[in-house]
C-alpha cells in the first residue's frame, strides 16, 4: 500500500489529502460594485466529495460570490479556481468542470424538458445523440421520463428545480453550484432536492458548493463557510463552527457570530 | 476518467463542439421563433402594411427615375421593397437585443455565458441566430410581395442572400451592442424612438437619396452616413444581382464595429461587471 508523505499538521479539513487539488478554490477575492464592497478578501475551498454550505443572510454577497465562479462578473482582485483551473485566466477548462444551479430559473418555459436538456448539452458541445442519450438518463433518474415532451411551464416548482439540477449535470462536472436552490418550494419538494444533491456528493463524488440562508438544510458532517455582508466570520467543519461559536446548533452559532458584527454594543 | 486528485491538462475543444454549439443555439432560437407566433406576424404585418397601404398611398406623389440598379420604370412599390426587408431585419436586430435584456434580467441569458466555449464566439453563435430567423421573415415577405407584382428575377432571390446574411449581422450587432447599454426592459422603449425610427426614415428605404438632396442637403449627407441606407442599397443591388461595392464596404466595416463592440461590451470583466447584481441581490 501507499506510504503516504509525513503530514506536518493535522488539518482541519475532514479529508486530510495533501494531494488534492480542491473542487473549488476561493483566494482572497474581493469585489465592489462601485463605492458598494460587496465581498472584501473572502477566502475558502470546496473539496471534492464534499458538500459545503455557504450560509448567508440575503445581500451577504453570496450571488456576487456565485456570479465571479461563473464568469459571469470578471474578477477584481483575488483568485478563482476549479480544480486548478484559473476561471480569470482559462475560464474554458474551469467552466468545463463546473455545474451551476442559479437561483432565478433559467429554463425556457415554452421549449420542452428534452430541449432544455439538449439546448444546455449542445452548449457544451455535446453531440446531439450522445446528449439525447444523457438527457433519457437523468429524465429517468430524477422521475420526469414521462413528461420529457411537455412543455416546462407546466411543471410544478420542485419539478423545474430537479430538472435544472439535471441539467447542471449533463455535461458531468465535478463541482456543482447550486444558490438558494430549495427557495419557495414546499417540504416535500425540499427534501426530494437535499436528498438528491447529498446523494450526487456520497455516490459520485461531486463537490457540492450549496448557498442557503436556511439553518436545517446544514448537516453534522457539512463544511461550513459564514458569509456575512461580504466577509467570511467562519469555516470549516460544521461541529467545529459551532463549538467555536459557543453554541449548541448553527441557528445559535450564526446569530452569536454575526450579531457581534451588526450589533456593536448591543443596540436595538 | 483520471482520478478526483489529479488536475487535467487543457484540452481545449474541437471544431465538431464549435459547430454542436452553434448548431443548438440556432436551433433553440428557431424553435423559440416558432413558438412566438404573434412575433411572426407582426415581423410580417408591418412591411405589408406599408407595402399595401403606404406605398399605394405615395405611389402617385413619389415620382421614381430610372435608376441603378432598375433599368426601366418601376412602381413605388417595387423600390420601396428592398428598404422593407432591410426594415424586418431592423426590427428582428432590434427584437433579439430586447430578448437578450429579457434573458439577462430574468436569468436565461446566465445558462449562455456559462458555457465554456469563448464567450465571443458564443454571442457570435445568438448572431448568427438572429440573422437566420431574420431570412425566414424576409422570405416570407417576399413570398407575399411576389402576388403583389413585386418580382425581381428569380436568381435575385439566391443572389440577395449573402447581403441580407451580411446586413442582418450588422444589424442584429448593433442590437447587441445597445442591448449591453440598456439596464431594465423599460428603456427598450427608448431603442424604437431613437434608433429604429431616425435609421429607417433617415435612409433610402422610402425614397431615393438624390429626392432626399432636393429636400435638404444636410439630411442627405446624414442619409449617406446611415449604415441602414446602406444595407438598405447591398439588398435592393442584390436582389437584381449587382453588387455595389461601396454598400458592402460600409456595411462589412460597421458589422466588424458593431460585433467587437458588442462582444467588448458583453465581456465579463467590462460590460456586465460594471452593473451590480443581476438579480438586484447578491
Amino acid at each position: 500500500m501507499t506510504s503516504p508523505a509525513p503530514i506536518a499538521e493535522q488539518r482541519e479539513t475532514p479529508r486530510p489529502d495533501p494531494a488534492a487539488v480542491p473542487a473549488l478554490s476561493i483566494d482572497s477575492v474581493s469585489h465592489a460594485y462601485g463605492p458598494r464592497r460587496a465581498l472584501m478578501d473572502v477566502s475558502f475551498n470546496v473539496q471534492p466529495a464534499s458538500f459545503t454550505a455557504l450560509l448567508g443572510l440575503n445581500g451577504a454577497g453570496k450571488s456576487t460570490l456565485f456570479s465571479l465562479i461563473t464568469r459571469l462578473f470578471g474578477i477584481q482582485s483575488g483568485r478563482v479556481g476549479i480544480f486548478g483551473h484559473d476561471v480569470g485566466t482559462s475560464p474554458g477548462e474551469a467552466l468545463r468542470l463546473l455545474g451551476v444551479v442559479f437561483q432565478p430559473r433559467t429554463l425556457d418555459l415554452d421549449l420542452s424538458l428534452t430541449q432544455n436538456l439538449l439546448y444546455h448539452a449542445a452548449l457544451h458541445g455535446i453531440s446531439r445523440r450522445e446528449a439525447r442519450a444523457r438527457a433519457a438518463e437523468l429524465l429517468d433518474r430524477i422521475g420526469l421520463t414521462e413528461r420529457a415532451g411537455s412543455k416546462v411551464r407546466d411543471l410544478s416548482g420542485g419539478q423545474m428545480r430537479r430538472l435544472e439540477i439535471a441539467r447542471a449535470l449533463l455535461h458531468r462536472p465535478r463541482l456543482l453550484l447550486l444558490d438558494e436552490p430549495t427557495v419557495g418550494l414546499d417540504v416535500k419538494a425540499r427534501a426530494d432536492i437535499i436528498s438528491h444533491v447529498r446523494q450526487l456528493v456520497s455516490e459520485q463524488g461531486i463537490g457540492v458548493l450549496w448557498a442557503t440562508h436556511l439553518f436545517d438544510e446544514i448537516m453534522a458532517g457539512d463544511d461550513l463557510v459564514v458569509l456575512h455582508q461580504g466577509k467570511v466570520l467562519a469555516q470549516g467543519p460544521m461541529s467545529r463552527v459551532v463549538a467555536e461559536a459557543g453554541a449548541q446548533d448553527v441557528n445559535t452559532a450564526f446569530m452569536r457570530l454575526t450579531g457581534a458584527q451588526t450589533l456593536p454594543g448591543g443596540g436595538a | 476518467m483520471s482520478s478526483i486528485t489529479t488536475r487535467e491538462a487543457p484540452r481545449g475543444f474541437s471544431a465538431a463542439e464549435y459547430m454542436t454549439c452553434l448548431t443548438g443555439i440556432v436551433w433553440r432560437e428557431g424553435l423559440r421563433f416558432l413558438h412566438q407566433r404573434e412575433r411572426f406576424v407582426s415581423a410580417l404585418v408591418r412591411p405589408l402594411v406599408w407595402l399595401f397601404i403606404f406605398a399605394a398611398g405615395f405611389r402617385q406623389v413619389l415620382g421614381i427615375s430610372i435608376i441603378p440598379p432598375y433599368e426601366t420604370y418601376i412602381l413605388y412599390e417595387v423600390f420601396i421593397a428592398p428598404g422593407l426587408m432591410a426594415m424586418i431585419q431592423l426590427f428582428n436586430g432590434m427584437q433579439s437585443s430586447l430578448s437578450m435584456v429579457y434573458d439577462r434580467e430574468m436569468g436565461n441569458m446566465r445558462t449562455l455565458l456559462v458555457s465554456p466555449l469563448p464567450r465571443g464566439y458564443l454571442l457570435f453563435c445568438k448572431l448568427l441566430a438572429g440573422t437566420a430567423v431574420s431570412l425566414l421573415q424576409v422570405y416570407a415577405f417576399l413570398l407575399i410581395a411576389w402576388f403583389w407584382d413585386i418580382t425581381p428575377p428569380l436568381s435575385g432571390y439566391l443572389t440577395v442572400l449573402p447581403a441580407l446574411i451580411l446586413s442582418g449581422l450588422m444589424l442584429g450587432s448593433l442590437g447587441m451592442l445597445i442591448s449591453s447599454g440598456i439596464k431594465q426592459l423599460e428603456n427598450f422603449a427608448g431603442v424604437m424612438n431613437f434608433v429604429i425610427f431616425p435609421m429607417f426614415f433617415a435612409s433610402s428605404a422610402l425614397y431615393p437619396l438624390w429626392r432626399v438632396q432636393e429636400g435638404s442637403p444636410y439630411l442627405y449627407y446624414v442619409c449617406e452616413a446611415n449604415p441602414f441606407t446602406h444595407a438598405v442599397e447591398l439588398i435592393r443591388f442584390a436582389l437584381y444581382g449587382q453588387i455595389n461595392w461601396i454598400s458592402l464596404a460600409v456595411v462589412a466595416t460597421c458589422t466588424i464595429v458593431f460585433m467587437i463592440g458588442a462582444i467588448y461590451a458583453y465581456d465579463p470583466s467590462r460590460g456586465l461587471a460594471r452593473r451590480g447584481p443581476a438579480g438586484g441581490e447578491g
